[in-house]
């Protein structure tokens, strides 16, 4: 079986050059892979080459530059419908990211579907970006915003969601996988239970489609999102995911060029999906750029990516439980390799000054995610978050550098 | 490339003694001025509480909140520093350490204006945690700009 090869680990992070680099006079461990992660060389070459060679707006030209370029986004697309298992291109958007896929279905279909008194359900593990546009859309519209609560592991409440469904709910968004504490959310029986009230269903894939395999025809939610930069591919380019039922019945988003099939003063007809929401011009490389990330990871495997990075997660919780007064935050039984944790009353922020100076990038702070903090009454944590090319070495480094932390606060 | 910072230089012994038992930590029921100062980005917080008396001194001057090690020794110091001092005092010497903390390069002279707070100099060289360090600052500005207000206002009847 595919899962049990191992990964090459010392041989993938050569493919990602700055992973060879010293921060302060230490080799870098960069263990921040939820913000964002790292780009191997086929990705950072192949924007290059095209903006040596290829580059030249799309769409809209009959020469032969800009027919190769659109050609290119196309096979982009295409290669996204793949990795996501969508049946149709024409449901694959390219966005700038997670958080404008979010704005596009909270303003593109909850504008025009919902009415006052409707309902809709996020839970407690949600970046502010599948917050803050709900709760603009319900203050625009009377709408109602109900949360999933989570338990002390991080978990969501499924009984409680149950409760929550009702006639009114319209939509529920939620996350795949949580960026705060790593929580694996049953996104199938999520969006079951859901379909089965009548609403319809986001699931912000940030955190997932770098780490776990993504079948959105098993999931069978109605719109899926996730940015590229977090998947090794370039920044300003993300996909939205939406069956093209909706798709087709929803308003654009933003208006321009583009998306139009007859402009008049008195009038436009837009184009069909997927042209409709993507007003102006695309981030043409950051798309291409999209397309060798996408490979890498297939290359390596997400059964084997999957594997490894749990490894990593055992490793990591068990060393990082030893240290003396270590609190991790978030012990959900289904989990990807995101560790946040509180050191006594040392502030994350002083944890990862001091973990900088020994090379390590790790994130503080409250993670775009406010109301998990407020959860578990912290105003913040420090996060470590692997990828496949992190190692055990790195892990040590990291507890090393952890009681450095204690040795200062002692 | 921003030039090797030192550990030693921004966590002194004094300012990890402050963040292990902070001075004035405590809220004061009924102040003359209050503040909240709030940075979303690393979630620093603190209330600031002031009593200041007729002739214009700190009669007292306690915080409470959360935040990291250099936010908190900032703030006990201040108001170690601040407690006894006419406003117009204090006022000069917010805006002294303001410009202690982002000037560059520092004038010799900037230092001996700040009394104990140059031992956060060595915060200069994280510049991402120069905020930290100038939060409660920022804070007292906020308390002493009603102090101000309300006397022009009473001043004005
Ligand atoms: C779970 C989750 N959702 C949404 C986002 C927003 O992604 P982006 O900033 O790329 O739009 C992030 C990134 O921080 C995330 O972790």
């Amino acid at each position: 079986m595919d899962r049990q090869k191992i990964l090459e680990v010392e041989r993938i992070r050569k493919d990602f050059p700055i992973l060879g680099q010293t921060m302060n006079g230490r080799p870098l461990v960069y263990l921040d892979n939820a913000a964002t992660t790292q780009k191997p060389v086929s990705v950072i070459r192949r924007m290059h080459d095209f903006y040596e060679t290829e580059y030249a707006t799309v769409h809209r030209a009959v020469y032969t530059l800009s027919q190769n370029a659109t050609r290119e986004c196309d096979l982009v697309r295409e290669k996204c419908r793949k990795y996501l298992n969508a049946k149709n291109n024409s449901e694959i958007i390219f966005v700038r990211g997670a958080t404008e896929a979010m704005n596009l279905v909270a303003f593109g279909y909850g504008r025009k579907f919902l009415k006052a008194g409707d309902e809709i359900i996020v839970s407690n593990l949600e970046h502010h970006a599948n917050i803050v546009p709900w709760q603009q859309l319900c203050l625009e519209k009377n709408l109602t915003l109900r949360v999933i609560p989570i338990n002390d592991q991080g978990e969501l409440l499924m009984d409680e969601y149950k409760k929550l469904l009702n006639c009114k709910t319209k939509v529920v968004a939620v996350t795949h996988v949580s960026n705060a504490l790593g929580t694996i959310n049953p996104v199938r029986e999520i969006t079951r239970l859901a379909h089965d009230a009548g609403a319809v269903v986001l699931i912000d894939g940030a955190q997932a489609v770098p780490h776990l395999k993504v079948d959105l025809q098993e999931i069978d939610c109605d719109f899926y999102c996730f940015s590229g930069h977090k998947v090794y591919g370039p920044t300003g380019v993300g996909v939205l995911y939406g069956k093209l039922r909706h798709l087709e019945a929803m308003d654009p988003y933003q208006f321009g060029g583009e998306m139009i099939e007859m402009v008049t003063y008195e009038k436009t007809t837009f184009t069909r999906p997927p042209l409709k929401f993507e007003a102006g011009t695309p981030p043409i490389a950051p798309i291409v750029g999209l397309g060798p990330a996408l490979d890498y990871v297939g290359r390596l495997g997400i059964d084997r990516i999957e594997a490894y990075e749990h490894e990593l997660l055992i490793a990591a919780t068990r060393r990082l439980s030893e240290v003396p007064g270590l609190k991790i935050i978030g012990q959900a039984r289904e989990k990807g390799a995101i560790i946040s944790f509180t050191i006594g009353d040392i502030h994350p922020h002083d944890i990862g000054t001091i973990l900088d100076q020994e090379g390590i990038a790790i994130r503080t702070g409250h993670h775009c995610a406010q109301p998990v903090m407020r959860r578990f009454n912290i105003p913040a944590t420090a996060r470590a978050s692997f990828s496949f090319y992190n190692t055990q070495d790195e892990i040590d480094r990291l507890v090393k550098g952890l009681e450095k932390v204690q040795e200062i606060f002692r | 490339m921003i030039p090797e910072p030192q550990l030693s230089r921004l966590y002194q012994e004094v300012i990890l003694d402050h963040n292990r038992n902070p001075r004035n930590f405590k809220e004061i029921p009924n102040p003359t001025q209050y503040s909240h100062g709030y940075n979303p980005l690393c979630g620093d917080d603190y209330h600031l509480y002031l009593v200041i008396d007729e002739s214009g001194v700190i009669a007292d001057a306690g915080f409470m909140g959360s935040g990291c090690a250099i936010s908190k020794s900032s703030a006990s110091i201040m108001t170690t520093l601040i407690k006894g001092k006419t406003v117009s005092e204090i006022a000069a010497l917010k805006d002294n350490f303001l410009e202690f903390m982002t000037q560059a390069p520092l004038p010799a002279s900037a230092k001996s204006a700040v009394g104990r707070m140059a031992m956060f100099e060595g915060v200069r060289e994280f510049p991402i945690r120069v905020k930290c360090a100038t939060l409660i600052w920022h804070a007292l500005a906020d308390a002493l700009k009603d102090y101000s207000s309300g006397h022009k206002s009473t001043g004005g009847i």
